[in-house]
C-alpha cells in the first residue's frame, strides 16, 4: 500500500502539551511541513515565545532558542545577523507579540529583518489561564475582563497584520485561519509564501493565524471553531495584506 | 605594538575587535556613546555587524540570539540602560551563553545624572536580574587595564559560558590615555558545538533555553551553575594590593576611585602614615581572602566608593568582624578628592602624625 500521508520530519516525536481542540498542533504541522517542502529544515533556527507555545522548542525538529516574553524578533535578529544564510523564524502568540512584544516585532519589521514570524492569535492569554489579551474581542469574557472586554476600559482589539503591513520593511503579511480544511490549506500556502520571501532575501514576513482556545473560551473544540468563524473573522478579516511584487 | 592615545570607550571597541568580537547590539545612552559609535564605524571594516536596537531590552535579546548562535558578541550601556537589560542578562546567564556587557556607570536612582558613579555594584555583583546567577565582573582602573580586561573578558566568557560585565564609570570611558593592545597570537576561539547553526541534517537540534518546568531538573541546573560559580571563585580572583603587613589603616577601592585613593595614600605616606591598599580587579569573584593578609594591629579598613556604601558589604564579609569597617563615599556624580580621603583617614587615625 502506498503511503499517502505521514507525520512531517519537521516535528519531533515528543507528544505536545496542548489542550484537546487547540489548533497550535495544526499550525506547528503547517510550519514544519512548509520548512521541509522548501528544503530549509536543516538550516532552520527557530525562536519560541513565552505563552502556550513556550515548549515549541521541543516540537520543531531544528535548532531552537527559547526567548523571553515578546522578545523573539530581537533574538531572531541576533541569530539572523550572525547566520544570514540560515532560515530563521519566530513562533509567537498574541500576548507575546501583540502586547509585551510590540516594540520588538514592529522594529524587526521596520529594519526589514529577513526573518519570518508566525503570529498565533487566539484572542486570549491561554497559558496563564484565560486573561484578557490586546486581541480579546469587545464583550468577550476573560478572567481579567469578567464583565466582558469594554472599549472604554481596554480599547478595541489590536489588528496586528494591518499594522505590520504599513511598515516598508515588511514584505509579506497575511492573515489566515485554521478553522476549516479549506482555510488550513490556505494557511499553509501563506506560510510557504512568507518563508519564500525570507529565502529569497526580500525582507520581513508575518502570517497571523487565527486560532482557537476551547479551554479558556469555555467551548467544545467544535464550538470553538464555530466561535472563531462567527466572531473573530468578521473583526480580523482574512486575506493577504502585502506580498513581494512578482518579477515580470 | 606601539602605544596609542585613546578614549576609554573607544579602547573598549578596539580591544573587543582584536579579541574577535564581530557583533555589537546597542542603544544610545550617555556616557558610553563613543563605544557604539566606534563599533558602527569599525565593525563593517572587519566583516562584522553593528545593529542599533530599538531599546536596551531588544539589544540584550539580540545579544542572546547572537551568543546562542556562537558569535563573540558585545553590548554596552550605562546604569538606567543596564537596569533595562537585566531580563536578557538573566536569560543569557540561565542559558549559559558567553558575551561581554559594558556598564559605564552614572549616578542614580531613576534617571539620575550623567556624571560618573559606582552605584551599580550591587546590581553587577549580585546577579541583577531574577534568579540565582552571577556575572564575572571586571573593574578596570585605567584605560590600559580596561583594554586588557575587555580582551580577557571574551576569553573568560567563552571558557565559563557565562556573561562577563566590564564595570566602569563615566570617567574611565571619557578619559584619554596611552594604551597598548596585547598580542593575541596563539589565542584560539573555542569551538562551540552547542550553538545554533542549523543541524545540516547531521546532528540533533541544539536548543538554547533557560526553562526547566520540572523542579528537580531546575534544581540540578542551578546546582550546576553554582558549581561553575565556585570554580570561578577558586580560579579567577584578581586583586592588586600593597603594604598590608604593617598598615595603620587599609583603604579598599576599585575602578577609577582606586586611582584617587592611590594619590591620597602617597600624600599620607609623605606625612608618615602607613596605609595599605586592596584594589579588587574582579568584583565577582570578590577577593575576600586578600583581607586575611591584614595584620590584627591594623586599625581598620576604609572603603571608598562613588556610592553610599555597596562594596562596603563585601569588605565587611571579608573582615569577619576582625576590625572596624569605615566608609567614605560621594554620590550623584561627585568625585571624591584625595584631600577628602586624607581628611577621612586622619579622622579615623586621630589627627596629624
Amino acid at each position: 500500500m502506498d503511503v499517502i500521508f505521514e507525520k512531517t520530519i519537521g516535528l519531533t516525536d515528543i507528544p505536545t502539551h496542548y489542550c484537546p481542540g487547540c489548533t497550535h498542533g495544526v499550525i506547528h504541522r503547517l510550519v514544519a511541513e512548509a520548512m521541509v517542502e522548501l528544503g530549509v529544515l536543516d538550516d532552520a533556527i527557530g525562536v519560541a515565545p513565552v505563552g502556550c507555545s513556550v515548549l515549541a522548542y521541543k516540537y520543531f525538529n531544528c535548532d531552537m532558542h527559547e526567548a523571553a516574553h515578546g522578545r523573539a524578533p530581537a533574538v531572531a535578529t541576533g541569530i539572523k545577523r550572525v547566520h544570514p544564510d540560515n532560515f530563521v523564524f519566530t513562533y509567537q502568540g498574541d500576548g507575546d507579540l501583540a502586547s509585551i512584544g510590540t516594540a520588538e516585532v514592529v522594529h524587526a519589521a521596520h529594519r526589514g529583518e529577513k526573518i519570518s514570524t508566525i503570529f498565533v492569535n487566539n484572542a486570549i492569554y491561554g497559558m496563564t489561564g484565560g486573561q484578557m489579551a490586546p486581541t480579546t474581542l469587545i464583550g468577550q469574557k476573560a478572567t481579567t475582563a469578567p464583565y466582558g472586554r469594554m472599549e472604554e476600559l481596554a480599547g478595541k482589539p489590536i489588528r496586528i497584520a494591518e499594522m505590520i503591513a504599513t511598515i516598508d520593511g515588511a514584505v509579506f503579511v497575511e492573515r489566515v485561519a485554521v478553522n476549516t480544511p479549506a482555510n488550513i490549506r490556505k494557511a499553509k500556502r501563506a506560510i510557504k509564501e512568507c518563508f519564500k520571501a525570507q529565502i529569497e532575501g526580500k525582507g520581513f514576513g508575518l502570517v497571523e493565524v487565527l486560532s482557537t482556545c476551547p479551554t479558556n473560551w469555555g467551548y467544545t473544540p467544535e464550538d470553538a471553531l464555530k466561535w472563531l468563524e462567527k466572531n473573530m473573522i468578521p473583526y480580523y478579516p482574512l486575506g493577504n495584506f502585502k506580498k513581494p511584487k512578482e518579477v515580470e | 605594538m606601539a602605544k596609542v592615545l585613546m578614549k576609554g570607550n573607544e579602547a573598549i571597541g578596539a580591544a573587543a575587535i582584536k579579541a574577535g568580537c564581530r557583533y555589537f547590539f546597542g542603544y544610545p545612552i550617555t556616557p558610553q556613546n563613543e563605544l557604539p559609535e566606534y563599533m558602527s564605524r569599525e565593525l563593517p571594516n572587519v566583516g562584522g555587524m553593528f545593529v542599533q536596537a530599538e531599546s536596551e531590552i531588544a539589544a540584550i535579546n539580540m545579544v542572546y540570539g547572537a551568543a546562542g548562535s556562537g558569535a563573540r558578541v558585545m553590548t554596552s550601556s550605562s546604569s538606567p540602560g543596564i537596569a533595562l537589560k537585566q531580563e536578557g542578562i538573566s536569560y543569557i546567564a540561565g542559558s549559559e551563553l558567553p558575551c561581554v556587557i559594558v556598564d559605564m556607570m552614572r549616578g542614580g536612582p531613576g534617571l539620575g545624572g550623567i556624571q560618573p558613579s559606582q552605584t551599580d555594584y550591587f546590581l553587577a555583583t549580585r546577579g541583577g536580574g531574577n534568579g540565582d546567577y552571577r556575572l564575572l565582573v571586571l573593574a578596570p582602573s585605567n584605560v590600559q587595564e580596561l583594554a586588557d580586561l575587555v580582551m580577557d573578558g571574551f576569553d573568560l566568557a567563552d571558557e565559563y559560558r557565562n556573561p562577563v560585565m566590564i564595570l566602569g564609570d563615566g570617567m574611565i570611558g571619557q578619559m584619554m590615555e596611552p594604551v597598548e593592545f596585547k598580542n593575541r597570537e596563539g589565542k584560539t576561539i573555542q569551538k562551540k558545538d552547542w550553538a545554533t547553526t542549523g543541524t545540516k541534517g547531521k546532528r540533533k537540534p541544539n536548543i538554547i533555553n533557560s526553562l526547566y518546568l520540572d523542579a528537580e531538573e531546575l534544581e540540578r541546573h542551578n546546582e550546576k551553575l553554582q558549581e561553575k560559580y565556585n570554580r570561578i571563585r577558586e580560579k579567577e580572583v584578581r586583586v592588586e594590593s600593597s603594604n598590608l603587613e604593617d598598615a595603620d589603616l587599609v583603604i579598599s577601592a576599585y575602578g577609577t576611585t582606586a586611582r584617587i585613593v592611590k594619590t591620597a595614600i602617597s600624600k599620607l605616606e609623605k606625612e608618615g602614615y602607613k596605609i595599605g591598599l586592596i584594589r579588587p580587579i574582579t568584583l565577582f569573584p570578590y577577593p575576600y581572602d586578600e583581607f586575611d593578609k591584614i595584620e590584627d594591629t591594623c586599625k581598620g579598613v576604609l572603603t571608598v566608593e562613588m556610592n553610599s556604601g555597596q562594596m562596603l558589604d563585601d569588605v565587611k564579609l571579608a573582615l569577619k568582624g576582625r576590625m572596624p569597617a569605615y566608609f567614605y563615599g560621594r554620590t550623584g556624580g561627585m568625585i571624591p578628592t584625595p584631600e577628602e580621603i586624607v581628611k577621612k583617614v586622619k579622622e579615623i587615625l586621630g589627627g596629624d602624625k
